[in-house]
């Protein structure tokens, strides 16, 4: 089955074909069953090669298929090739499993746009190019797929290319990705040219990783950072997160695929994959570390503020890839590839929710005109349910086990910090605090529905409660594959990616804030092992998390005018956070007005004025002289003989002149 | 191989010239238009032959016919090709169809003169492509210079097309005229030291020629090369040649006319004179990515379709110089294919542009917007265009734009992280003017009724996309061809810059790599 591993992108390619060029005369029946079923046949591949991986020994788990030669050319030689292992079969399985539910949601949510061919055209051609992304076996081709998926990212998010907002969003979308994109290729040729000067003319992952003890510390710090612009770029972190809230522009099922589940997870997968190069770059791992740690913080306080709950689920989307990327940095791959998954169920699951309920209220987002839904519709309200808790970190749900070892790794690794921890631990909080706010003003309390939409509230069709409850269902469960050791279980998903990712790094006792601790913990009576430690700052994180909900319980059920006043008394504060700290207009000052302050004055200045005016002045110049040595030809007899006279005249002038000095 | 009893390369200078004979017999215009693309296609169709006959093993070149034309002066008709021009001679072939293809509906007066005209440019373009011999050479590029210039000043708008005719002219004739010198200079040069008379470009690039005489006859030979290129600063013709022109002119300009000026650094500039070349790298290279980033931002502000993509083309055309004076593999190879690129995107842009230029008369950006609901098939042409144009992968333009940048990189890291930032700009200026062309509503009520592309239209268009899409996909297909006489092209250059001593040592070592 290992063989047939090029089945998985072409089935949704196929997809692509035929919703592309037929879809407008086959008609929505056929569409609607094309474009979910492309998927559904990548997905089954993809289950059947994973078995048959499983039951190979883990060093074996590696396969390589190379379909053609690509690019060409002396010592640059790369191939479109495929690779399966650990890390590159979990990642299909999430992608082709989550993406199948959200076409078959979007066969519902989608049924009346005139687009409806269009859509599933764009759909399947992002997952053909996900699937690229993540089952390359080369830099190159993780390439393609990085910005293949930018493109129908740009398409979907201006799906509805009338609305000058959303075909604003997809062009910035894909501006700041090429921004991230510049210091991924950059980040190819450092590392290309530099083994080259080994000998090793590669950008082949198992090459580059098999030779990469040969680069020094410096060169794979730089080469690490511009691959992490990259990752910037494509999961929306600081600075370059801005893009991904507008991206919400696009259709909703979009939102939760594209822009929660899949596409702006690829950073994280590329780190993860990079890991043998990452390890080699302990100042890029703290970089990654801490622009993941602050855009975690920094996102989740801009969630406080937002009105809009697919606004809300946005940055909350941001500030949980910070907390991937802080596992990642700190060593934490498993870690961080753990709570994508988890993430990819309860995000994707709440995007489709949010999706239901602008269903049900005839496209509303904004939550203070919801509340108290949770009676009429009931399934949207369970499942959304059961995603904030699952976001919340709530023991027993998906989102906890993941969440909690990242938590533990942030303070135990050896790259890890107790200030990393902290920072965590508060992000946790506040993301409880932010998604309780969303829940409590979306389902309970008063209904502040405008009447005219209030009558046709209503439950979504099957086509779209099915996959709700299917993601809710995972929501759960999902995490049981990843149970720490520490709660009795066998953390399974960590030896499945050793291979790929290494064990994960051990908890080092030498670590300065950790062994503080532990010391101080020991002399309280603490065990000396860390397991108590391990069990006691989970407990301390469930604390913050339920403190989170509780201040939302507080505040927006308990005494809903309360955040009024509260934001009546810090004006300011209130002010600055709700217009998300002023970037957007920092940035369209510094580099959009900027440059195209530049463009005009080159062209009008530079263009216009010096080279072409120095091209028509010589022209006149020319023009002129001519002219004046016309008037010596005038062909008036009188006036030669008069040049005669007045020549001979000089001619006798000089002559008597000379002789008298 | 021979056509007709005609060698195969004659056939293909000769046979455009032949057809455009013809056409003076025919009166009607539908005719007209008929024969002349009948004449293009067979051109095209004889053409293809290079592609599957050519023998990608070896540099040498192939095809070849040499007779001597004025054997007193040295002066022969020698033609070939290898795999640096080979695909251009196809480009060219291909595109005229095309061009003549698109003016079915767009030229309504003097239609004999205009297909004339383009089938005496075709002549022209392949005999430049094809020619080994300077003067020969020199013959087909001042050939070339008279059709555009009546295809701008006779069918561009009424406006200001003669002003852009005689811009186009003098800019073109200042830059070729001090070649023509050197030229002659080169040939004294070579009768002195080897007491042969010859124009062949073969013989003289084994001329060993001394640095400080190198200087001026490359000077002489870049900057007739430059202007046509157009390398920044000599670029402020093309916007005006391009804006003025009718669209097949635009297309023939941007596809294989600008192509000319860097097939000609090279075939003749580079491998001439190598040391003054290699001294000029960083100028020439500084040039280009100040092209790069200039081209992008001043086209980034243009209010005319046109004028956009003609700046675009200033951009574009410098990643090919950046890419060929990176003298290594990727660069030069990167350079070649980005040549074709260009040829074909810009190409498609301007029909792109023709299309609705012929539907709404106007190529103000803002008398458009919302085009994408009333014209979907165009739009998705349009799109597809516009990616290959911002070098997505899966394209064309990620192929050549890649290199190139890997090339430049290794040539220079600086020279790779500045070009690098350009491919940003890039996407910014293309996917707005795409925007405002093509999404939002339609505010303007002319823009309601447009009809969508016809079938003669999509015929156009498919080639162009199918070549986009192919070239981006499976570019081993072409890179085959070009491989052994770029390797060849690199030696030869590495083997005379290390022959001359008044070379530091670790300048050499450095472009080797």
């Amino acid at each position: 089955m290992l063989e047939y591993v090029w089945l998985i992108p072409l089935f949704p390619f196929i997809g692509f074909l035929i919703n592309g060029l037929l879809g407008k005369r086959l008609g929505k029946g056929v569409v609607s069953v094309v474009g979910p079923a492309a998927i559904g046949f990548s997905f089954l591949t993809a289950i059947l090669i994973f078995f048959e991986l499983i039951h190979k020994p883990p060093s074996e788990r590696l396969f390589e298929k190379v379909i053609f030669d690509w690019i060409v050319s002396g010592s640059f030689q790369t191939v479109i090739g495929y690779q399966i292992d650990p890390l590159s079969i979990l990642m299909v399985l999430v992608v082709t499993g989550v993406s199948f539910f959200i076409h078959v949601y979007s066969v519902g949510y989608m049924h009346d746009d005139p687009g409806f061919s269009r859509f599933f055209t764009y759909l399947n051609l992002f997952v053909f190019m996900m699937l690229n992304l993540v089952l390359a076996n080369n830099f190159l081709l993780m390439f393609v797929g990085w910005e293949g998926v930018g493109l129908c990212s740009y398409l979907l998010i201006g799906f509805w290319y009338e609305k000058d907002s959303a075909a604003n969003a997809g062009k910035k979308a894909f501006i700041v990705n090429r921004v991230g994109d510049f210091g991924f290729i950059l980040g190819m040729f450092l590392l290309f040219t530099s083994l080259g000067q080994h000998g090793i003319w590669t950008l082949d992952f198992t090459e580059v990783f098999a030779n990469a003890n040969k680069l020094d510390t410096t060169t794979v710090t730089a080469i690490t950072l511009l691959f992490f612009v990259g990752a910037c770029g494509k999961s929306a972190q600081i600075p370059l997160y801005v893009w991904l809230p507008d991206a919400m522009e696009g259709p909703t099922p979009v939102s939760s695929l594209i822009h929660a589940a899949t596409m702006v997870t690829a950073g994280v997968y590329m780190v993860a994959r990079c890991s043998v190069l990452y390890n080699m770059a302990p100042i890029a791992m703290t970089v990654v570390a801490i622009v993941g740690v602050a855009t975690a913080i920094y996102t989740a306080s801009i969630g406080f503020c937002q009105t809009d709950i697919k606004k809300i689920l946005a940055y909350s989307t941001i500030s949980q890839l910070g907390y991937m990327f802080l596992a990642v940095g700190v060593g934490a791959y498993a870690a961080g590839i753990f709570h994508l998954m988890t993430h990819a169920f309860f995000k994707g699951l709440l995007f489709l929710g949010a999706g239901s309920v602008m269903h049900a209220l005839s496209g509303e987002l904004d939550i203070r005109k919801m509340g108290a839904l949770r009676k009429k519709i009931p399934v949207t309200f369970g499942t959304f349910f059961i995603a904030t808790l699952a976001i919340a970190g709530i023991p027993g749900l998906s989102g906890f086990f993941s969440k909690d070892e990242i938590l533990w790794m942030a303070f135990s690794s050896d790259r890890g910090h107790f200030l990393l921890w902290l920072a965590a631990a508060v992000a946790a909080g506040m993301t409880a605090f932010y998604m309780f706010r969303a829940l409590f003003m979306t389902f309970f309390g008063e209904s502040r529905v405008d009447p005219h939409v209030a009558h046709h509230i209503h439950e979504s069709p099957k086509i779209m409660t099915v996959p709700l409850m299917v993601l809710a269902f995972l929501s759960i469960v999902g995490g049981y594959v990843g149970i720490p050791h520490v709660l009795g279980g066998a953390n399974h998903i960590h030896e499945f990616l050793a291979p790929v990712v290494g064990g994960g790094v051990e908890p080092v006792k030498g670590h300065a804030a950790f062994s503080l601790i532990s010391e101080a913990w020991a002399a309280g009576g603490g065990a000396g092992d860390h397991t108590a430690l391990e069990l006691f700052l989970m407990a301390v994180s469930v604390l913050i998390a339920l403190t989170g909900i509780g201040i939302a319980y507080f505040l927006y059920l308990k005494n809903p005018a309360m955040p009024k006043m509260l934001a009546e008394k810090w004006r300011g504060l209130y002010q600055v956070v709700s217009n998300k700290y002023y970037v957007d207009e920092l940035y369209q000052a510094l580099f959009v007005n900027s440059l195209k302050k530049l463009g005009m004055g080159l062209w009008k200045g530079f263009d216009e004025l010096v080279i072409d005016g120095t091209v028509n002045g010589m022209a006149y110049l020319i023009g002129w002289l001519s002219g004046v040595m016309r008037k010596m030809q005038t062909g008036l007899v009188q006036s030669y003989a008069f040049s005669i006279i007045l020549g001979g005249l000089i001619l006798v002038l000089y002559y008597v002149m000379r002789g008298l000095f | 191989m021979d056509i007709l009893g005609i060698p195969i390369l004659s056939f293909l200078i000769f046979f455009p010239l032949a057809g455009a004979i013809v056409l003076l017999f025919i009166h009607k215009d539908s005719t007209i238009r008929i024969a002349a693309l009948v004449f293009a296609l067979v051109e095209f169709v004889v053409s293809l032959p290079l592609f599957f006959k050519f023998d990608s093993a070896t540099a040498a070149m192939q095809f070849v016919e040499d007779w001597w034309w004025v054997e007193a002066y040295g002066i022969s008709y020698k033609l070939g090709i290898d795999g640096i021009s080979l695909l251009l001679v196809l480009l060219a072939t291909f595109l005229t169809v095309l061009c003549i293809l698109c003016s079915w509906t767009a030229i309504t007066f003097r239609v004999k003169e205009y297909m004339i005209s383009f089938l005496f440019l075709e002549t022209g373009m392949i005999g430049a492509l094809v020619a080994l011999d300077l003067i020969l050479f020199y013959v087909f590029w001042e050939v070339m210079l008279i059709p555009m210039c009546f295809l701008i000043g006779v069918w561009g708008n009424p406006a200001r097309r003669i002003y852009a005719a005689i811009k186009f002219f003098l800019f073109t004739m200042a830059g070729s005229v001090l070649m023509l010198v050197a030229i002659l200079a080169l040939y004294f040069i070579n009768a002195e030291a080897t007491g042969k008379a010859t124009f062949d470009v073969l013989e003289l690039y084994q001329l060993g020629i001394p640095a400080g005489t190198q200087h001026w006859l490359f000077g002489a030979f870049a900057l007739a090369f430059a202007i046509k290129v157009p390398m920044f600063p000599f670029h402020t013709w093309l916007p005006d040649a391009h804006t003025e022109a009718p669209t097949a002119g635009s297309v023939i300009l941007a596809g294989v006319l600008l192509k000319m000026g860097t097939y000609g650094f090279i075939r003749f500039a580079i491998p001439l004179f190598p040391n003054a070349a290699l001294d000029l790298m960083p100028l020439i290279s500084i040039l280009a990515l100040i092209g790069i980033i200039y081209g992008a931002l001043v086209s980034m502000m243009q209010p005319d379709l046109k004028r956009l993509v003609a700046f675009s083309s200033v951009s574009h055309l410098g990643y090919v110089m950046l890419g060929m004076f990176a003298l290594n593999t990727q660069g030069v190879q990167g350079s070649i294919y980005q040549m074709l690129n260009h040829g074909i995107s810009t190409g498609s842009l301007f029909l792109i542009v023709g299309m609705i230029y012929e539907r709404r008369h106007t190529r103000m950006i803002s008398d458009f917007g919302g085009i994408s609901k009333v014209m979907p098939v165009f739009a998705v042409f349009f799109m597809i265009v516009t990616l290959s144009s911002i070098g997505l992968p899966g394209t064309n333009g990620f192929v050549g734009e890649f290199l190139i940048l890997l090339g430049a990189f290794r040539a220079n890291v600086v020279y790779g992280v500045l070009a690098a930032a350009g491919v940003i700009l890039g996407a910014a200026y293309m996917l707005w003017m795409f925007q405002r062309v093509m999404f939002g509503k339609i505010t303007n009520p002319k823009n309601e009724g447009l009809k969508d592309l016809n079938a003669r239209e999509v015929i156009t268009l498919i080639p162009m996309v199918a070549l986009i899409l192919l070239m981006g996909i499976y570019p081993k297909l072409f890179f085959n061809k070009m491989d052994a006489s770029v390797e060849k092209f690199l030696k030869d250059f590495r083997g005379k810059v290390e022959m001359k001593a008044d070379l530091p040592a670790p300048k050499v070592a450095e472009i080797k790599k």
